[in-house]
């Protein structure tokens, strides 16, 4: 069984960010809001501050991933670290070295933090368990487990578009059954009293009771999109197809994804958003994704603002 | 010990800076208590340049030991800073350190071509070579007393002395 308080120290403050599951709203708020000032840092001429100087960063990356890395790579430098990006899949593993060996390796080369990304539910966890009490974990998505910075970086985004979010209507669209980052999004915008949260997907994608989450189930795209503010559209991933969970990419665009159409049914000034890489013609059609309610680059550029927001507060817990 | 009237000390700083300013100078206010004397001596001195607010808690040299400050504000620069004549606005110079984090601060902006420091109190206690060149006043509460500046619903400055 999953311990969510690991990530909390004895003196209450964030030592590991493993999930947003069991994090307080006054915890996601402090987050966003140093992200707020970070976001004026990256708008600078020097876009850089001192915070994090001589600290050695390690992205650990078992799991391919352009933008996470990327954006996680730019923060810490925004931060003064020094980064190492390793991608694990590639080298020791590969070998035959464990999980455990290969950290603790790292571990002797007087690393400050992990920024892990794994194939596997509750990596980023069982490092955490076994790191010294100096060192941070940061998990950048464990399978289909949690994305926490993901969520939180849309959070940032939804907070700087709709200002509050109190009186929202939000609705996350496609593959929920095997979406970490679906998971983190409702334990967000729950925590952060979102009244109203639903999820809509075909059947076969939408696990059984999924309303304990306080959520509201459902299965047509067009009566989900009714009234909402934000939609958090989520990418198909394309062997979900094999697996006969889905006859095909055309028939899922048919009826679940994302057209002008089926946007007009949303509010006029709600907001479309997708955490990447995106499937044009699958979940989404391209005049919604390049279109004026779009705020999908915004995300990127806020996600890169949160992740420094996290590392700072995490270094100085 | 007893403060002077807040209000007094105020007029007299103002009353110090406008005697110096020749050319358009840039006031910047640090966060908390600075950036609301920052406000109030902008508007005694009818400076019609941009006011800035910078927050340090990213250039503290205490990060290692306190951790990132749970209230970190955003810096607001509204202007170029390359050669711009800045005026550095906090309520009270104790240590330094503070001042120390702003300049860093403002070169990450751009190069200005001075920078001058304003202080509505000056208690002593320097630990870096740095100095105001304008101050309301110079004292010196002792070791464990604390002096800061209070913003009330009216919106006046008010400077308490308060065991630490």
């Amino acid at each position: 069984m999953m311990q969510y308080n690991r990530q909390i120290n004895r003196d209450g403050e964030l030592q590991h960010l493993l999930t947003v599951e069991g994090l307080p709203a006054s915890m996601l708020h402090r987050i966003l809001d140093a992200a707020e000032s970070f976001v004026g840092v990256t708008e600078r001429e020097v876009k850089k501050v001192p915070l994090l100087r001589g600290k050695a960063i390690f992205n650990l990356f078992f799991e391919p991933s352009t933008r996470t890395r990327t954006t996680f790579e730019i923060a810490a430098k925004r931060l003064s670290a020094d980064v190492i990006n390793l991608n694990i899949g590639a080298s020791s593993q590969s070998k035959g070295e464990t999980l455990l060996d290969t950290v603790n390796n790292l571990s002797a080369m007087h690393a400050d933090m992990f920024i892990v990304r794994h194939a596997q539910s509750g990596a980023a966890h069982l490092i955490a368990s076994h790191v010294a009490p100096e060192i941070h974990v940061i998990n950048a998505g464990d399978g289909r487990h949690a994305h926490p910075t993901q969520a939180l970086l849309d959070m940032y985004t939804i907070r700087h578009f709709k200002k509050n979010f109190n009186g929202l209507r939000v609705a996350i669209v496609g593959d929920i059954m095997h979406s970490r980052v679906a998971r983190s999004q409702i334990h967000a915008l729950t925590t952060l009293g979102v009244p109203e949260v639903r999820v809509i997907a075909p059947k076969t994608l939408l696990p059984k009771g999924v309303e304990h989450l306080g959520v509201h189930p459902y299965h047509d795209l067009s009566k989900g999109l009714k009234g909402v503010d934000v939609l958090l559209m989520l990418r198909l991933q394309n062997e979900r197809m094999q697996g006969a969970l889905l006859p095909s990419a055309q028939e899922y665009f048919k009826y679940y994804g994302l057209t002008p159409e089926k946007l007009a049914l949303a509010k006029p000034d709600a907001i479309v958003m997708h955490p990447g890489p995106m499937n044009r013609g699958v979940e989404i059609d391209s005049s919604v994704a390049d279109g004026p309610q779009s705020v999908i680059l915004p995300q990127v550029t806020f996600g890169i603002a949160v992740r420094m927001a996290v590392m700072s507060i995490l270094a100085g817990s | 010990m007893e403060l002077p009237q807040t209000r007094d000390l105020l007029e007299k700083l103002a009353e110090a800076i406008r005697a110096e300013i020749s050319g358009p100078v840039f006031m910047v206010g640090i966060h908390t208590g600075g950036a609301w004397l920052a406000r109030a001596l902008h508007d005694m001195l009818h400076l019609n340049t941009p006011l800035g607010t910078l927050d340090i808690s990213f250039y503290r040299d205490d990060f290692e030991r306190i951790g990132l400050h749970p209230e970190v504000k955003p810096s607001d620069i509204p202007f170029d800073v390359d050669a711009a004549d800045i005026l550095l606005v906090d309520d009270v110079l104790y240590t330094g350190r503070t001042v120390r984090a702003a300049i860093n601060e403002l070169f990450d902006y751009g190069r200005p071509s001075r920078i001058r420091l304003a202080v509505l109190v000056d208690r002593g206690g320097r630990e870096l070579p740095i100095e105001a060149g304008f101050k309301g006043i110079r004292i010196d509460p002792g070791e464990n007393r604390m002096i800061d500046l209070l913003k009330n619903e009216k919106g006046e400055l008010q400077l308490r002395l308060r065991p630490e």
